[in-house]
C-alpha cells in the first residue's frame, strides 16, 4: 500500500508522462521527499522556502491541505493526493 | 486557431458582462485531444474583483474530477477583464498553467462593444490566434453520432 499522487498535465514532464504516481511517507511533506527522490525537479515546483506555493493547489482525497496542516498535513496508506495548479490571473 | 460554437461564444460573454465589474472566469471543456470547447463550466471568482481571478479551489478539484470521469480537458479557459482590453495580463501570463488550453479573455470595459480574444500561453510566451465563430459544430458536415435499432 502506499499514497496516490495524482499530478496535473503541466508537471508531468517529471513523471515520464504519468497520471499519478505512488508515494509514501507519514506527512505531505515526507510525501513530496519521497515523490523528489524518483522524480527530481518536482519538488521546487510544489513548495517554496515559505511552504506550499501560493498557486498550487493540494488536496488529501477531498480537502484542500491548506485547511488541513499544510505540509505538515498527516497522510496514510490508501490516502489520494491530488496536485493542481490554481486557475487565476489578473 | 480556436474554433467555438456561436452559443458557447454567446454564454463567455453574456457571464462576462452578468458579473461586470468583477471579473468572470470558466472553462469549456472539451473530449480530450479533440480541441472542441464543447460544455460550459462558469466558475465563482474567488477573488470576487476587478482585477483578479481564481478558481475556487474546491470547485476546481470537483471540476477536473469531473471532467476526469468524462475524459475531456480544458479546452478554453476563460476570464474577462473589466477595464483593459482582452489581451493576458503578466500575472495571466505568469499563471497560466494548461500549456494545450486556447485562453480567451473577454473585455466588457466598453458596455456596447465586445473584444474576444483567444491566446496559447506557453512558457510564458503569449501567441495569439484567430477566433472562429460557427453555428454549430454539427452543422459542418458532420453528421451527429446516434445508433440504428
Amino acid at each position: 500500500m502506499s499514497i496516490q499522487v495524482r499530478i496535473p498535465t503541466i508537471l508531468r514532464t517529471y513523471t515520464g508522462g504519468e497520471k499519478a504516481v505512488p508515494g509514501t511517507g507519514g506527512t505531505l511533506a515526507e510525501v513530496i521527499d519521497d515523490l523528489e527522490s524518483r522524480h527530481a525537479g518536482l519538488r521546487a515546483r510544489l513548495v517554496d522556502e515559505k511552504g506550499l506555493r501560493r498557486f498550487v493547489n493540494v488536496y488529501l482525497n477531498d480537502e484542500d491541505v491548506r485547511f488541513l496542516a499544510g505540509l505538515e498535513t498527516a497522510v496514510k496508506d490508501g490516502d489520494n493526493v491530488t496536485v493542481l495548479p490554481a486557475v487565476a490571473g489578473g | 486557431m480556436l474554433e467555438i460554437e456561436q452559443a458557447t461564444y454567446d454564454e463567455i460573454v453574456a457571464h462576462a458582462r452578468r458579473d461586470h465589474p468583477d471579473e468572470a472566469c470558466g472553462v469549456v471543456a472539451g473530449p480530450v485531444g479533440s480541441d472542441r470547447p464543447q460544455r460550459l463550466v462558469a466558475m465563482l471568482n474567488a477573488a470576487r474583483s476587478p482585477t483578479f481571478y481564481e478558481f475556487d479551489s474546491h470547485d476546481l478539484l470537483s471540476l477536473y474530477r469531473e471532467m476526469d470521469d468524462r475524459d475531456e480537458e480544458p479546452v478554453v479557459i476563460y476570464h474577462s477583464h473589466t477595464a483593459t482590453e482582452a489581451y493576458p495580463s503578466r500575472t495571466d501570463v505568469s499563471l497560466a498553467m494548461e500549456p494545450g488550453a486556447h485562453y480567451v479573455l473577454v473585455s466588457t470595459r466598453s458596455p456596447d462593444s465586445v473584444d474576444f480574444r483567444s491566446f496559447r500561453i506557453v512558457d510564458g510566451e503569449v501567441t495569439e490566434e484567430e477566433v472562429r465563430v460557427v453555428p454549430s459544430f454539427l452543422s459542418e458536415g458532420r453528421a451527429p453520432s446516434r445508433s440504428i435499432p
